[in-house]
């Protein structure tokens, strides 16, 4: 299991570096949600997958079972999806008014901060 | 109330008060000013306790390190959550100027507020994934500052700013999830003793080159430094001056932080990292400096220099080494919202941002034009300014750990600033213009500029209290034991 998620993180972390260096702003967006994904996903792993019971306690027992699963990852990956989530709001509206603002998506024509010499 | 808690809650609640309060930017103004004062004064009162009781920490929510979440407070942190304090406030006060109504009106001073949580959050993080969200905290309302006014070039700018400051943050996530799977831990001191000795294990040694990534780009280190020049000209002189003063430098800060609690900087793949990102960050900003025509493109290329200074102190890593980057660390941000204001005024009177239209401020502006010296000795590290002593201690700790090399392209660095600094100078005063200048330079950008003039050229004259500091912070940073003793109690 855990060879299978490390190889999936892998092809989502190569497929994401494509797509991001593709000079295509939305593209680049694209990517993005996929290399914060598999972040996430190297973080569930880091965190050993087993297939043990909820990491609840009982009060009669008052400590937790042998077989309880780690919640540390679920709880580190549950903020990083909430917080993703709304950097990836705010990017997209930023992209879109680029885009409505500069006529292109593509990150090499966009030079209206750092105009070229000849062009000053 | 725990005083810890207080440089993180007082601007928050100063956040939630502006935003209820967003219609009237009056009242939205004294928030702002009061909060970021009471946070200057928050941090002297954490200096004090510091240096009274040693180390402050907190568990939040009672529950025990490692596994709760610990905010601790050391000399440095302490000491930068006041300066942070100062600086901000002198910014708000250079803004009820400097900003136009509408950038006002659209959220400015909540953004600010949201800024100022982040950054003190990041100060006093004593838990790795606490400091990952403090980050995109600072992150979140610095895209905010950024974008705020809404023209062209500023998106344009904040597109590339976002690009990057968005890998970096993923980076820093994957590699604290790395860093956990091989420690089990996130609290630093926890992992300070998880990592001792174990540097060469590939999971850790992964998880220290992707946090030196996320912080690289967070301090626009070289390669990863090309948003700092894209984007730091477009806002508001006001956002260039807080971002310039604080967001490269908790890039520092966590640099030096993480890489001396959690991980042996002296390891050969994290030296030959810092040692030819710091030269290259330093070169590059030198050649940007001295080539661009735009008065604040200038500034950000100096920024750059500055932060490969630091880069090359934390490298070298011996206490003096780290006291020198750590006095540098402080009066960096000072001297930088000076710096960045005074050409803000600059820019306002001559009303142009290209050196070569600006000129002849000399004559009507002598006043500024002192002022414009005074800060420029200060970014140049010549006394009698502030500028000098960090340069002195740095200067001299790499000699005597033996980094000739660091010594060259410290000195040299040195003296391109001042060759930078002197070529804006001449540019914006004393180049012949035929335009008058009738401008009035008014009491909210004269008094800000002032005030930081004075405590550059006041701890250049008297330094000994900052050296102090430095010097405290720099045991602790190098020697651990005390913080780790803190956060975790005593063990045997």
């Amino acid at each position: 299991m855990d060879i299978a998620l490390s190889i999936l993180t892998g092809f989502a972390v190569a497929g994401a570096s494509y797509l991001m260096m593709s000079g295509s702003l939305i593209r680049f967006l694209l990517g993005l949600v996929i290399v914060s994904n598999a972040v996430n996903l190297i973080i569930f792993v880091s965190g050993r997958l087993t297939f043990a019971g909820a990491p609840f306690i009982d009060k009669a027992v008052g400590s937790l079972g042998v077989d309880a699963a780690n919640p540390v990852p679920q709880a580190l990956v549950l903020t990083a999806i909430v917080i993703g989530l709304g950097l990836f709001a705010f990017t997209l509206a930023l992209a879109l008014r680029a885009y409505s603002e500069m006529k292109t998506d593509n990150a090499d024509e966009m030079r209206l901060a750092e105009p070229r010499k000849d062009q000053e | 109330m725990n005083l810890l808690l207080v440089p993180i809650i007082l601007p928050l609640a100063a956040t939630a008060i502006c935003v209820a309060l967003r219609r009237v930017s009056g009242l939205q103004r004294v928030v702002n000013f009061v909060a970021a004062l009471g946070l200057a004064w928050t941090g002297w009162l954490l200096v004090t306790a510091v240096q009274e009781q040693g180390i402050q920490s907190v568990q939040l929510s009672g529950w025990a390190a490692p596994f709760g979440i610990s905010l601790v407070a050391d000399q440095l942190a302490a000491t930068l959550i006041m300066l942070t304090g100062v600086v901000a406030s002198m910014v708000v006060l250079f803004g009820f100027s400097d900003l136009t109504s509408g950038e006002e009106k659209h959220g400015h001073p909540i953004f600010v507020q949201a800024l100022l949580t982040g950054v003190c959050g990041a100060f006093l993080a004593g838990d790795i994934f606490n400091l990952y969200v403090w980050f995109e905290v600072m992150l979140i309302a610095s895209f905010g500052l950024l974008v705020v006014g809404g023209r062209k070039d500023q998106i344009d700018g904040a597109v590339k700013y976002v690009g990057l400051n968005l890998i970096a943050t993923t980076a820093m996530l994957a590699g604290i999830g790395l860093l956990y799977g091989a420690t089990g831990s996130l609290n630093m001191a926890a992992l300070h003793l998880a990592v001792e000795g174990n540097m060469d294990q590939p999971g850790i040694l992964a998880a220290a080159s992707l946090l030196l990534f996320a912080f690289a780009a967070k301090s626009a280190m070289f390669p990863l430094y090309f948003w700092l020049p894209a984007a730091y000209h477009t806002p508001s002189h006001t956002t260039s001056a807080l971002f310039a003063a604080l967001l490269t430098k908790v890039g520092v800060y966590t640099l030096i932080r993480v890489f001396s609690l959690v991980f042996d900087v002296q390891h050969p793949l994290l030296q030959v990292l810092l040692v030819t990102s710091g030269v290259a960050t330093l070169s590059l900003g030198i050649f940007g400096a001295m080539n661009e025509n735009h008065a604040r493109r200038v500034l950000a290329y100096l920024v750059m220099v500055s932060i490969g200074v630091m880069t090359l102190g934390i490298a070298a890593g011996t206490t003096a080494a780290i006291a020198g980057t750590i006095l540098y660390l402080m009066q960096t941000l000072i001297v930088t919202a000076a710096l960045f204001m005074i050409v803000g005024c600059v820019a306002h009177l001559a009303k142009t941002e290209k050196l070569d239209r600006m000129g002849g401020l000399w004559r009507s502006y002598p006043i500024m034009g002192a002022m414009f010296v005074l800060i420029m000795l200060g970014v140049a590290g010549i006394p009698p300014t502030s500028g000098f002593w960090p340069k002195v201690l740095l200067v001299s700790a790499l000699a005597e750990a033996g980094r000739w090399e660091l010594v060259l392209a410290v000195v040299v660095g040195s003296l391109a600033t001042l060759y930078a600094v002197m070529r804006l100078f001449s540019a914006a005063f004393w180049q012949a213009t035929k335009t008058r200048r009738r401008a009035k330079v008014d009491i909210f950008r004269f008094t800000p500029i002032f005030i930081l003039t004075v405590l550059v050229v006041g701890f250049g004259l008297n330094g000994q209290g900052l050296i102090d500091t430095a010097r405290l912070s720099s045991v602790s940073i190098i020697d651990p034991a005390d913080y780790i003793n803190q956060v975790l109690g005593e063990r045997p």
